[in-house]
């Protein structure tokens, strides 16, 4: 379990990340390396050269507007979990991070990492879609801004360009008394999700569910969140109709096991949601 | 080979490591700290959990380069600790190890659990707890023994009044 030699250097500001990140694509950027340094020990993937960016400020910065928070994509899930940075989801987020692996890991690991990688089964890709967050991301000569829902595109599959960094997500925030609910199903406490259900209500006219752990990426589940939109009580006979119907569409190879998963997830999360 | 230096158990340590050696390799192999272990070698199981800044992190998935800097603890150095004074007097008296590989990440882990939570009950053990793997126990004793420990210090909180236990 030794990962094959490559050099490690930590990046003191964004322009020479940047800058040897464009260098190559043997060059890979590392944050809390709780995925990464797994995948090098297992051999599953190589690189010549990590550069480090969990000092760089730019990652670390949290700004809070009105309307959103903008966390650095450097900021880990135990940091968000312990609430030592801004809320903007009335404790959606804190919930998410505390259900991710063990602490051990949560310490270390970071809301960027756990979105440029893009693992399907992953906690924040379905959160932040949930909360119709949005990317900041950096290239070496521009940023640009990618909403979630457009930049998770398959399995360890995302819009970033080589070389490109997220800086970090810019979260509107959910209004007082907003109701949101999420429920994950896991063999065990802490592992991987099998299912992973987000429902977040910004008012009661407007509900967004979105469904991850399938074999591919989160999706919002539209007929649901429309639904459950247009009627807010509505019963759970045709809740359940509505989610069988997109899950079939979100998870089309799901076997009749994982569809039974996905379907207790997105009711539980609603369940919840209304509460 | 890249020099690096770390605060070892309160000690300034310096040491030459190839770029991608783990905190890990580093602290068994370069720096006779056997205490830690090293079962998955992936991040899986938890045994190797040590103190970085004084938070636990699993010393397999963190490069000794990214630790450059930083405050490591490993049991060696917490032997004074009085959570994990406790801790062991509870897992001796409750059988929570047979053949003791896991117990160093256990006491690390356990001591992280009682500094987050006191008197923590045994649904919140269990679910802190699912990340370490234990082949031998059962857990069961190793439950108990945390439960205990938390029984144990939150009583001696209660007769010391106002005063803090955890450092
Ligand atoms: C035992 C175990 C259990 C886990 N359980 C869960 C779980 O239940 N749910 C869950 O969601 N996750 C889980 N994880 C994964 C964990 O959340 C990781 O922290 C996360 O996936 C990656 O974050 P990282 O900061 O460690 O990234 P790294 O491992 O450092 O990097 C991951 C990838 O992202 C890239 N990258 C990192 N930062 C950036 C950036 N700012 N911009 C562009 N690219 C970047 C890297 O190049 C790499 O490709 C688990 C991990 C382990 C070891
Ligand atoms: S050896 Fe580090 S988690 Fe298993
Ligand atoms: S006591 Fe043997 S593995 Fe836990």
């Amino acid at each position: 379990m030794k990962p094959a030699p490559f050099a490690y250097h930590r990046a003191a500001t964004l322009p020479e990340a940047l800058a040897m990140l464009s260098e190559g694509d043997e060059t890979a950027p590392v944050a809390g390396g709780q995925s990464l340094l797994v995948l090098l020990a297992l051999r599953i993937t190589g690189f010549d050269r990590l550069v480090d960016v969990t000092r760089l400020q730019e990652l670390r910065a949290c700004r809070e507007t009105d309307d959103t928070v903008f966390l650095g994509a450097a900021v880990t899930h135990a940091e968000i979990e312990d609430g030592q940075v801004p809320d903007p989801s009335q404790g959606l987020m804190p919930r998410v991070a505390a259900g991710i692996g063990y602490r051990a890991i949560r310490n270390r690991g970071t809301l960027g990492g756990s979105l440029a990688l893009s693992d399907p089964a992953a906690d924040w890709p379905p959160c932040l879609m949930a909360l119709d967050a949005t990317l900041v991301i950096a290239g070496q000569t521009a940023e640009r801004r990618v909403p979630v829902r457009d930049f998770h595109l398959g399995p360890y599959t995302t819009a970033l360009e080589p070389g490109e960094l997220i800086l970090g997500a810019e979260i509107p925030r959910l209004p007082e008394g907003a109701r949101w609910g999420c429920a994950k199903h896991a063999r065990k406490s802490g592992a991987f999700a099998d299912s992973i259900a987000i429902a977040a209500c910004p008012a009661p006219d407007r509900a967004r569910v979105v469904l991850g752990a399938s074999e591919s990426h989160p999706r919002q589940l539209a007929e649901t969140s429309a639904l459950l939109s247009r009627q807010p009580t509505a019963d759970e006979s045709a809740l359940r109709t509505a989610a069988a119907a997109d899950i079939a569409e979100a998870d089309p190879d799901a076997d009749a096991w994982r569809r039974r998963c996905h379907l207790a997830t997105v009711l539980k999360a609603i369940r919840e949601a209304r509460r | 080979m890249t020099e690096i230096s770390v605060t070892l158990n309160g000690v300034e340590t310096t040491v030459a490591i190839e770029d991608r050696t783990s905190l890990a390799d580093m602290l068994r192999e370069r720096l006779d700290q056997t205490g830690t272990r090293l079962g998955c070698e992936h991040g899986g199981c938890g045994a190797c959990a040590v103190l970085l800044d004084g938070m636990p992190v699993r010393s397999c998935i963190v490069l000794a380069a990214m630790a450059d800097g930083a405050r490591v603890e490993t049991l060696e150095g917490l032997l004074e600790d009085p959570i994990i004074a406790a801790l062991s007097k509870t897992f001796h008296e409750l059988h929570a190890l047979q053949c003791g590989f896991c117990t160093s990440g256990m006491l690390v882990t356990a001591r992280d659990i009682l500094r987050r939570h006191s008197a923590p009950t045994r649904d919140t053990i269990r679910k802190e707890l699912s990340g370490q793997i234990c082949r031998c126990t059962g857990y069961v004793g190793i439950v108990n023994a945390i439960e205990a420990a938390g029984r144990d210090l939150a009583s001696n909180e209660a007769d010391k009044g106002t005063e803090t236990a955890a450092p």
